[in-house]
């Protein structure tokens, strides 16, 4: 049975490692100091639904992100590894968007993409750590949800049996078709770019890329369906005004504070000062804190 | 039901026993409500809920909704949700607030999305306030402020839902603190009928496997912790830590990055998106101090940080600093300590 599967994908800022100057001086941060990378549990979802393609063949993988035009890295990464193509959801008025009106947005384009039998995507993103988008896409499709897969054990019959990761323990469910499925990052991490596909995608663009290039690759592109990414803005997919960007979120920030911590008087030793740790040791067990 | 526009706290249950994060929740969420002037309710749903009240009121609710099927333990997403979606729908809270646990966070988003109501995951802290929107001019009074660090960590952000109710937020298991108000306060119990609540056809999805083991690892209730970070540098390192807990009777705990490293469980990680506590005694072992990990454990009355980075943010927070390596201190601390216990 070949599948059509939705992965859901986000660029983010690599917040993992944030150097001295992620900060500017006027306190806010400065995303050219982070590089953008491929969210790491949406690589996770990838892998998943990668092997359900090689269990099912013929199926078709399509990356959906949000983001800014250059989103279409992630696709393109993605399509290295085996993913078949990807529609990038871009556009001004998506802008300043909380995680309802994300999921609003990046479900309007699921509806557009229309024919579906299991979106996939990754717990939560590192950028937020919320773990919202996926439930929210599934409530606005109308369809069951589950989170914190970390296997997809099988799926037939119009049925997906997915083993998910809690607190403190397993649990196994079985889901209708369709679906969303969110990936821990304690799944299988995703098998790496394939030498093949990216000799022949290394050209793939979405339209706006595509305009950037020198004539003679424009034609190039032009001449190969396979290497034309999709770029689909807030108006086709049929997305209410009301519901996007800044004005569709009922979240607002009020405040972003830097984190500066107000030091305390700590008393210094070094590694080397026997005496001092001796000291401290016999401090500790005289106040009852240990011993 | 005309009593609307309070504050309700969706409690979750482990086996009869209503979580501490649920609690924890309650506990705030009594401080919140005599803030405002409303009532405090909680919802309880599951199978077999007879007295689960008698866990609730000590915490200083005023009214407990039940709503009890066979088929509504264990947790599974849709049916909860509809229970939520149709019970916030008549009664109208301005506040919901849940764990943000593997449940809260499975439910709380859909119940969100299909309220269009705002949600803000793993807050850190909860008060309220006014709120004047910077375009508009307009003015918002009693309104919930949603304190989270975002962005790694590197900032720390207040949220408000301005227009848009219930307010919700999901807290961590740990960041609030659990206070009894009074063992033997009582309030109303309001049962209400399943079926108008929750349909046949919300039991999509059906749970063939349950493996939840009790978890054996307790850093919450552990007077003292040793905890590694990134700096501890590899997973045979970590036997240090074993062993220095094992000496002073510790529970060994982690952060993020040492988790996400591999060099040790997730069931060990202290901060944001782990466990949050509050020892006597705190080493912290190799790590930097993130301001994720700082929230899990900056409460803590005693913080000994060893790095070799002597700037290491978690030494501005630290009672004592000991600059140098894991391998070189930590078999100091153990020695001294034998030596002088006895």
């Amino acid at each position: 049975m070949s599948l059509n599967i939705i992965v859901l994908a986000k660029q983010v800022p690599d917040t993992r490692n944030v150097g001295k100057d992620a900060m500017k001086a006027d306190g806010t941060i400065n995303r050219a100091a982070l590089p953008a990378i491929f969210n790491p549990e949406d690589l996770n979802a990838l892998e998943q639904a990668l092997r359900l393609k090689d269990a099912n063949p013929g199926s078709t993988i399509t990356v959906l992100t949000m983001g800014l035009p250059k989103a279409a890295e992630v696709i393109r990464e993605a399509i290295y590894r085996g993913a078949d193509t990807g529609i990038v959801l871009t556009d001004r008025a998506l802008g300043g968007a909380d995680t309802l009106a994300t999921s609003y947005s990046l479900a309007q384009a699921v509806k557009k993409i229309g024919k579906y039998d299991i979106i996939l995507g990754g717990r939560q993103a590192i950028d937020g750590d919320t773990a919202q988008v996926g439930p929210q896409i599934a409530e606005k499709l109308g369809i069951p949800q589950v989170t914190y897969a970390e296997e997809i054990v099988s799926l037939k019959d119009g049925k997906v049996t997915v083993k998910r990761r809690l607190e403190h323990g397993i649990e196994t469910v079985v889901s209708p078709l369709p679906c969303v499925v969110t990936v821990n990052g304690s799944a299988p991490d995703c098998r790496p770019r394939n030498a093949k596909r990216l000799m022949k995608y290394k050209y793939a663009v979405s339209p706006s890329e595509k305009a950037a290039l020198p004539e003679d690759k424009q034609a190039f592109v032009d001449a190969r369906p396979y290497l034309q990414l999709n770029e689909w803005g807030a108006a086709f997919v049929d997305a209410d005004p009301e519901q996007i960007g800044f004005p569709g979120s009922p979240t607002k920030v009020k405040t972003v504070e830097n984190v500066v911590f107000t030091a305390k008087e700590a008393l210094q030793l070094w590694g080397a000062d026997d005496a001092g740790i001796e000291h401290l040791i016999q401090d500790l067990i005289a106040n009852h804190t240990i011993g | 039901m005309a009593d609307k526009n309070n504050l309700i706290v969706y409690c979750e249950l482990d086996e009869g026993r209503v979580a501490d994060v649920s609690l924890e929740l309650l506990t705030k969420g009594r401080h919140l409500a005599d803030r405002l002037g409303v009532k405090l309710e909680a919802l309880v749903v599951g199978a077999n809920l007879d007295g689960v009240e008698d866990q609730i009121f000590p915490y200083g609710a005023d009214t407990v909704y039940k709503v009890a099927d066979k088929r509504l333990y264990p947790y599974t997403s849709n049916p909860h949700a509809s229970v939520l979606i149709n019970l916030f729908k008549e009664i109208e809270p301005q506040i919901a607030l849940m764990g943000a646990t593997c449940i809260g966070r499975d439910l709380g988003p859909r119940v969100s999305s299909a309220l269009h109501s705002g949600l803000t995951a793993d807050c850190t802290s909860l008060e309220i306030g006014d709120h004047t929107d910077a375009k508009t001019k307009k003015e918002y009074h009693d309104l919930l402020y949603q304190i989270r660090p975002a962005f790694g960590g590197n900032i720390v952000a207040t949220i408000v839902n301005p227009e848009c109710r219930p307010q919700m937020a999901t807290v961590r298991e740990g960041v609030m603190k659990k206070e009894v108000l009074d063992p033997n306060h009582k309030g109303q119990v309001v049962n209400l009928d399943p079926a108008k609540y929750v349909k046949d056809e919300d039991f999509v999805v059906e749970i063939i496997d349950r493996e939840i083991a009790k978890s054996k690892v307790n850093i919450k209730g552990a007077p003292i912790i040793v905890a590694g970070g990134y700096g501890v540098g590899s997973k045979e390192n970590f036997q240090l830590l074993y062993d220095l807990a094992a000496t002073l009777g510790a529970e060994v705990g982690a952060s993020r990055a040492a988790v996400d490293a591999g060099y040790i469980e997730h069931e060990r990680q202290i901060g944001q998106t782990g466990v949050t506590v509050r020892p006597k005694l705190y080493i912290a072992c190799g790590i930097s101090g993130q301001i994720q990990h700082i929230a899990g454990m900056q409460e803590s009355s005693i913080i000994i940080s060893i790095n070799n980075d002597p700037n290491a943010p978690i030494n501005t927070i630290a009672d004592y600093v000991i600059t140098g390596t894991i391998e070189e201190v930590v078999p100091k601390l153990i020695k001294y300590y034998k030596k002088n216990s006895k």
